[in-house]
């Protein structure tokens, strides 16, 4: 059976930039991995060649078995960083949730399609905001109906680009919170970016240790070393954050 | 006040205006939604380019204007998707460089022609059968290609949203460059060169202040557009001014209007 990411070698480059070298890395189905560095470590870039949006100069990259290009999108959740969503775009959540069934834009959301966006903002206790504007929901509310448009189809894999950007510690905890029993009921495989090294500790199954190239991959306790951490990131940061994740 | 519709050249700008209006309101949501309002300026000045060059040519100006603008605009999405240009510079450059042209088209000319002030301020008196049945394949094709508007209003809400569900946006791009500026051609004999772009762009700004969903936006832009052109060739006929001015005008008046009310509302 074919694991949920197969990473053999990849490497990328722009000219003489180097943006990702010998990464090299098996996630199986059903974990919850985090992908940690620090600012131009390549980790949207990395999530960038998972869902097919990049080529690659070099290596090899399998999802569930099919190259990312190859691969259904119904098979994949993603939710972007809200930052960079036009918030101005005139439309209601559940229109939003619904570009998750149809990955078009609805020109109006039909009665079976209503009924799968509501049940899919029900699993993010966030049916209340079917019928608001984007612009009405605050960060958090706003990263619930994208969670939501993300876990629509059921996706077998769902990737996050830092989701927690924008929204408060409460939001956040939630987020997560929503994310694992997700994980649970449906048994899919989470990828998610995250600067925050004490998520990335609580949270995952798997860490991976970014800065362009692989420092570190495996479970949190050894990928978050502070050897490794100082690798990553020049430093080890707080003191009682190393202490966190050594315990 | 009904008389108007016995007379044959209104007959022909009132149903130029009503297709023109259809087509720059249906494509000016994107527009407007996309942040590209300089677009509609810089491909109406590439299309005085063509027009011009069709003048010089002794051809039919608008047979000339439509793949003259369509070149411009293929070069400007090619330059925008090539380089680090932000989209005003790119369109900016294509704009100077055929309003210079169409300049120098009209001074190799060697004698004075109305024809290029008509295109440039708009002539409901020059419409012919010829604009129209134009206009009509035009409007044809927008119906036969609305499914594309899905795929349009997702890749105008997050583009690399829609490329993850595998939408082609570049081609999609390319698409919708080449509808916009044969629709700023077809649109020109009734608003004018110089005013086509806010055809573009007021509509759809009024529509996007009265509703929350990109549907209905796109539905009222298109009936705002529809009835300012009618009305607006209406009331330039009997006050015998031009109508893509008077056109605007009413457009930019209802915009205020919708907005001062929505204004008091809040």
């Amino acid at each position: 059976m074919s694991p949920a990411i197969e990473i053999k070698n990849l490497s990328l480059s722009y000219g003489d930039i180097i943006v990702l070298e010998n990464i090299e890395l098996t996630i199986s189905k059903n974990s919850f991995v985090s992908i940690v560095g620090p600012n131009g470590a390549g980790k949207t870039t990395l999530m960038k060649i998972l869902l097919g949006l990049i080529k690659i100069n070099s290596g090899n990259v399998k999802i569930f078995g099919k190259l990312p290009n190859e691969v259904d999108p119904a098979f994949i959740g993603y939710v972007p960083q809200i930052k960079t969503m036009d918030r101005s775009f005139p439309a209601l959540a559940i229109e939003l949730v619904t570009s998750g069934i149809t990955r078009r834009w609805p020109w109006f959301v039909k009665g079976h399609e209503k009924q799968k966006s509501l049940e899919a903002l029900s699993l993010v206790k966030a049916t209340n905001l079917a019928n608001r504007t984007l612009s009405e929901l605050s960060g958090g509310e706003l990263q619930r109906v994208c969670l939501a448009r993300s876990i629509v189809r059921n996706p077998k894999l769902v990737v996050l680009d830092e989701p927690a950007t924008g929204i408060d510690a409460i939001g956040e905890a939630d987020l997560y919170n929503l994310l694992e029993a997700y994980q649970e009921k449906s048994g899919a495989t989470i990828v998610m970016i995250t600067h925050d090294w004490h998520v990335a500790n609580h949270h995952s199954d798997f860490v991976l240790l970014l800065n362009r190239k692989q420092v570190s991959f495996g479970p949190p306790a050894e990928a978050l070393s502070e050897e490794n951490l100082r690798i990553a990131f020049g430093h080890i940061g707080h003191l009682h954050k190393s202490k966190l994740i050594n315990n | 006040m009904f008389e108007i519709l016995s007379l044959p050249f209104m007959q022909r700008a009132l149903v130029a205006g009503t297709l023109v209006g259809f087509l720059s309101s249906y494509y000016g949501v994107f527009v407007v939604q996309r942040g590209l309002g300089f677009l509609g300026s810089g491909l109406a000045h590439a299309a005085f380019g063509g027009v011009a060059l069709g003048i010089l040519l002794n051809q039919e100006p608008l047979w000339i204007a439509v793949p003259f603008t369509v070149i411009v605009a293929i070069g400007i999405t090619y330059v925008k998707d090539r380089t680090n240009l932000g989209s005003d510079t790119t369109i900016g450059i294509f704009f100077s460089v055929s309003m210079a042209l169409g300049i120098i088209f009209i001074f190799l000319k060697r004698q004075y022609t109305s024809d290029a002030f008509n295109y440039l301020f708009g002539s409901i008196l020059s419409v012919t059968i010829t604009d129209i049945i134009f206009s009509t394949i035009l409007v044809l094709i927008t119906i036969l290609l609305s499914p594309f508007w899905k795929r349009w209003a997702y890749s105008s809400f997050d583009r690399e949203l829609a490329q993850a569900d595998r939408i082609p946006v570049q081609l999609d791009d390319y698409l919708l460059s080449i509808l916009i500026a044969v629709t700023i051609v077809v649109s020109i004999k009734v608003v004018g060169i110089v005013l086509i772009a806010a055809f573009l762009v007021i509509p759809p700004a009024t529509s996007r202040l009265i509703n929350k969903s990109f549907s209905k936006m796109t539905f009222s832009s298109i009936i705002i557009g529809v009835l300012t052109a009618l009305i607006g060739l209406w009331i330039s006929y009997y006050m015998d001014v031009p109508s893509g001015a008077t056109i605007i005008l009413l457009q930019a008046s209802l915009f205020f209007i919708v907005m001062i009310i929505r204004s008091t509302k809040r």
